[in-house]
């Protein structure tokens, strides 16, 4: 028998950035927030101590701050007509448990999209005409511009610290920034990273290329730093081991370097860790949430109560929670109804490893050092005789050079023994690889539903993941390893060799964390999960934040993105929820 | 010393009757119930005076007790000052706790132990501690039974202060200096009153007593409070008074920043005090001379200084620096820093075992935390770079040995200690 606690204001789902936003946002408009987290607390000092975390074993190869499948993990199939099997071992993408997220263990690449990724359909149907999208191919209008957006991207960046040098200063197009990016009132709060070899060289063969080279966005702070929230951050020691590990250095924005150390001296907050929520609970209507049901690590069920309840569990586990709960109509791709598990998507990578003849200090790294090109991402360049959509962004980052993992070998050199070593002796301090960073569109049979067969220790059916790379995503690779083939051969090197994404999707090697859609967000109920406040059109009283409101994916990184979302939706429920308790779109 | 003791035993229970007709007398004056100004007076009164971090255990109730207080001879643990009747003082008048404050003597006239700093609280003007009593009576009752000190012989009984006030206590209040400003007298009054300060910047001596120059620097269990007065290398010389308020107020400068059991005093106390007292306090600190100093220079043997300089580099110089500089107001700067170099080293070991928290004030609530290195390096390393430390970069100060920070990794083991 659950027992029942006191209500609270507002419940989140979870504990890690969307929710460490709203939670300090909330709090100030005077809210009683309490955030479940189904991991552990983490703090900079003593769990990401610089004594302890530069570990690789224990936390790139044995995943010491992942999510552990044993407790939670979802089914995977390519295709409908196949059967999902659980994945046993993260690969493909690593979501994290604990307070912070995986805002603690990601490398610090923060985007904006561009205005036309945000109006992806009417854009394209104007540009190319109404038949250039497939059929088969769901993509849609968020249902907010970039322009809306633009003011809480500012206050992310500024939250966050980030490292860079802006290409387009109220409609100005600075020099040496990225030209193709979209106006931003002002310029990044601090100065870019300092540049690797890697990225001179990169840089100079892009130029030479006709490219216009810029330095990555980084949420790696290049100097001291004190955000907006008056905490205070270090500068980045370059120390190579940023995505996977925690920063002990205060230097990586995370919601313990950013938000926690203010927010959780509020009475207002409070938060509980091993505490996994399993249903949002709803009354008899089926249209109001009364709060939320979870499980302790003794196993010990409680029924929180509250007037307002906000998932902000990762992307696909927010999913999970909404068809778990029944909240809104669970998508058949067969009937082509429903909207809980539609427009599903992800990143398409590839890359090219490139064997200088310079010595490149590769253990000099940060989490977004890198210098990249955005020729061709968006609809920057013309698609119309290309015949795919989308594209992304080509970089060479330098993110570390860490023993085990982080090296680059020419494709003859044997996989153990002498002849390994001697590969590795005359190509560590010597090689590097240029990335390419695409799009996802969203497809009527790549979507999230509940699993027929599979349960988790809770006896809930775990989520199912359907979901394969279509042609126009492998058209649209190559293409982006093409041109970053002539970048590598511009950089006049010992040798190179081209590693395109090949063939079907593959949940073992690890690509990127980049899971989105599944509860996409837009102006119609029939094609979307929330409105464009984030709030659930079924009931009113949920929201959802985070990388699943996306209705397809972008050729970026998408945490800045789900940051600037996250306050937007802060604002909509601090403004005009609040003023006004119900749906805040009228369908 | 225990001859001594005896005698004063024999001696102080004369000196206890004597007391007791003197109180008997001195009682004070009745009056109208405190309003809510005296109240939030006594609130200020009580941060200047820092009760919370004894009388507050980690995780205790407010003002219940229970704190451990390590001393040289043992721990005493705080009592429990709220108005609960049975187990706080509940049933304290506004004269008891001023005897308490201003002698020493509980309400049964039972000797308190200098860890409660009566020897400086002493000085307090009777209408403070009237407001501060005011304070004391509005929080909420616990009932938290005082734990009793764990002391050898002779210093379990009580009576034995007798004798130690005797020769160490000036019992008396506050008297303003003419020839000074009346903001030097604030200061002073402060500094030498509710603040406390030579509980920890003062020397003391093999009876705890502060009979060392008055806030040249203090030893105690496990760290040294450094010198406050005006040593361009080791003091406040090459501090600005601006910078004294910046570090009270928020918990660091472009200097330097806090650490240990000064975090807690900033974070509970002087982080509240209104601008103006913390630049009177400024101005009393600011006012003292430079001691003269004999040069500290040391030639630190070539090997100690590469392995240091080396230890340096792998370990320290991410944040603090090549050059020791630090990043300002983030990581403290080590370079030319008076906490680096003060007389004695053990703060600075301490630092490196245990690691170090700034505190989070309510103007930079980040409190960053340097990690603890007392797994990953052993007591050659520390003592090497600990040396290294204080004497590069145009430092000056006396090494340590690896002795020296095996002795503080034993202390760091000892029951109470943070």
């Amino acid at each position: 028998m659950a027992t029942k606690l006191p209500e609270v204001d507002v419940v989140l789902i979870g504990f890690g950035l969307t929710a460490s936003i709203l939670a300090q946002e909330l709090t100030e408009a005077g809210l009683q927030v309490l955030a479940l987290e189904r991991g552990g607390f983490r703090d900079t000092v003593p769990d990401f101590s610089t004594t302890t975390i530069q570990d690789e074993l224990r936390y790139a190869v044995r995943n010491g701050l992942f999510e552990e499948p044993e407790r939670e993990t979802l089914t995977f199939r390519n295709s409908m007509d196949q059967t999902a099997l659980p994945m046993r071992h993260l690969g493909s993408f690593l979501p994290a448990a604990g307070v912070g997220g995986a805002a603690v263990h990601w490398n610090g690449q923060h985007w904006r999209f561009l205005p036309s990724d945000f109006t992806i359909r009417s854009h394209y149907e104007k540009r190319y005409g109404k038949n250039f999208i497939p059929e088969n191919m769901t993509i849609q209008d968020w249902g907010v511009t970039y322009d809306d957006l633009e003011p809480y991207y500012d206050r992310f960046d500024y939250l966050n610290g980030v490292s860079g040098h802006a290409g387009n200063i109220n409609g100005a197009i600075q020099p040496g920034g990225n030209p193709f990016e979209g106006p931003r009132k002002r310029g990044y709060p601090n100065p870019p990273l300092k540049r690797s070899a890697a990225t001179v060289l990169f840089d100079k063969a892009a130029k030479e290329n006709g490219f216009n080279p810029f330095p990555c966005p980084a949420s790696n702070a290049s100097q001291p730093y004190k955000n907006i929230y008056g905490v205070q951050m270090g500068a980045c020691t370059y120390c190579g081991y940023c995505e996977w590990f925690g920063c002990g250095n205060y230097s990586k924005a995370s919601p313990q370097t950013t938000i926690l150390p203010v927010l959780l001296k509020k009475s207002s907050f409070s938060y509980r860790t091993q505490c996994e929520v399993t249903r949002i609970n709803l009354d008899s209507t089926g249209k109001k949430a009364t709060g939320v049901t979870y499980v302790d690590a003794q196993g010990r069920e409680f029924v929180q109560p509250a007037r307002i309840v906000i998932s902000c569990a990762f992307a696909q586990h927010n999913v999970h929670m909404l068809l778990l709960s029944k909240i809104g109509q669970p998508y058949d791709p067969v009937a082509n109804t429903g909207v809980v598990g539609r427009n599903y998507a992800y990143q398409i990578t590839s890359s090219v490893d490139v064997f200088t003849n310079e010595n490149l200090n590769p253990f000099m790294g940060a989490g977004a050092l890198g210098q990249a090109i955005d020729e061709f991402n968006g609809d920057n360049f013309d698609h119309s005789a290309l015949g795919f959509v989308g594209g992304g962004y080509i970089a060479l980052w330098s993110t570390g050079g860490r023993p085990i993992l982080q090296h680059y070998l020419p494709r003859d050199t044997p996989k153990r023994g002498a002849g390994w070593k001697k590969g590795m002796q005359e190509n560590y301090l010597k090689a590097c690889s240029i990335a390419t960073h695409g799009s996802v569109m969203s497809y009527r049979d790549s979507y999230l539903d509940l699993d027929p067969t599979y349960r988790d220790v809770y006896g809930n059916p775990l989520l199912r993941m359907t979901f394969d790379y279509h042609k126009n995503e492998h058209d649209m690779s190559n293409f982006l390893t093409d041109k970053a083939t002539l970048i590598a051969k511009a950089m006049k090197p010992r040798s190179y060799h081209a590693k395109p994404r090949e063939g079907h999707y593959s949940i073992i090697p690890y690509q990127t964390t980049h899971n989105t859609g599944g509860t996409a967000m837009g102006d119609d109920p029939k094609t979307s999960v929330v409105n464009r406040y984030l709030q659930c059109w079924d009931v009113p009283n949920v929201f959802v934040v985070g990388s699943s409101v996306f209705p397809q994916n972008a050729g970026y990184n998408p945490t800045g993105t789900v940051g600037a979302l996250a306050f937007w939706a802060a604002d909509a429920i601090r403004n005009l929820y609040m003023k006004n308790p119900g749906p805040l779109v009228q369908a | 010393m225990l001859a001594t003791v005896a005698l004063a035993l024999a001696a102080c229970h004369n000196d206890n009757q004597a007391s007791s007709a003197q109180w008997a007398s001195t009682v004070l004056p009745a009056h109208d119930a405190p309003g809510f100004a005296t109240i939030q007076r006594g609130l200020y009164l009580v941060r200047a005076g820092d009760c919370a971090s004894c009388h507050t255990a980690n995780n205790g109730a407010p003002f219940a007790g229970g704190h451990p207080v390590l001393t040289p001879f043992g721990i005493i643990y705080s009592t429990n000052i709220t108005p609960d009747e049975d187990t706080g003082i509940g049933k304290w008048s506004e004269t008891d706790l001023y005897r308490a404050m201003h002698t020493g003597l509980d309400r049964q006239k039972n000797h308190l132990y200098p860890a409660m700093p009566y020897v400086w609280y002493t000085k307090v003007t009777p209408d403070d501690v009237r407001a501060i009593k005011a304070y004391l009576d509005t929080l909420k009752p616990v009932r938290q039974v005082n734990r009793k000190p764990e002391l050898p012989w002779p210093m379990s009984d009580r009576s034995v202060m007798g004798a130690w006030n005797k020769m160490y206590f000036n019992e008396g209040t506050f008297a303003p200096d003419a020839r000074k400003s009346a903001a030097w007298n604030r200061g002073a009054y402060l500094v030498e009153g509710l603040g406390h300060c030579g509980a920890c910047h003062t020397d003391p001596n093999f009876a705890g007593a502060p009979t060392g120059k008055p806030l040249h620097g203090g030893l105690l269990v496990g760290s040294f409070a450094p010198s406050l007065a005006g040593g361009l290398r080791d003091g406040l010389g090459g501090w600005t008074a601006p910078e004294i308020v910046e570090y009270l107020k928020s918990g660091s400068n472009d200097k330097t920043a806090a650490a240990g059991a000064m975090a807690e005093v900033i974070a509970n106390s002087t982080q509240h005090l209104s601008d103006s007292d913390l630049a009177d306090i400024a101005t009393y600190l600011k006012d003292m001379p430079a001691p003269t100093s004999k040069s500290d220079k040391t030639d630190l043997a070539q090997n100690t200084r590469s392995l240091g300089a080396a230890v340096y580099v792998d370990n320290c110089a991410a944040c603090h620096m090549d050059n020791g500089q630090g990043q300002p107001q983030v990581f403290p700067q080590l370079k030319g820093s008076s906490a680096v170099q003060a007389a004695k080293a053990e703060t600075m070991i301490r630092v490196v075992l245990a690691g170090a928290g700034i505190p989070a004030t309510t103007s930079k609530p980040t409190g960053l935390k340097m990690p603890a290195f007392n797994e990953k390096l052993d007591d050659d390393q520390i003592a090497a770079v600990v040396s290294y430390i204080r004497n590069a970069w145009g430092n000056h100060a006396s090494f340590v040995s690896a002795g020296d920070v095996a002795k503080m990794r034993t202390n760091l083991r000892k029951k109470g200690s943070e």
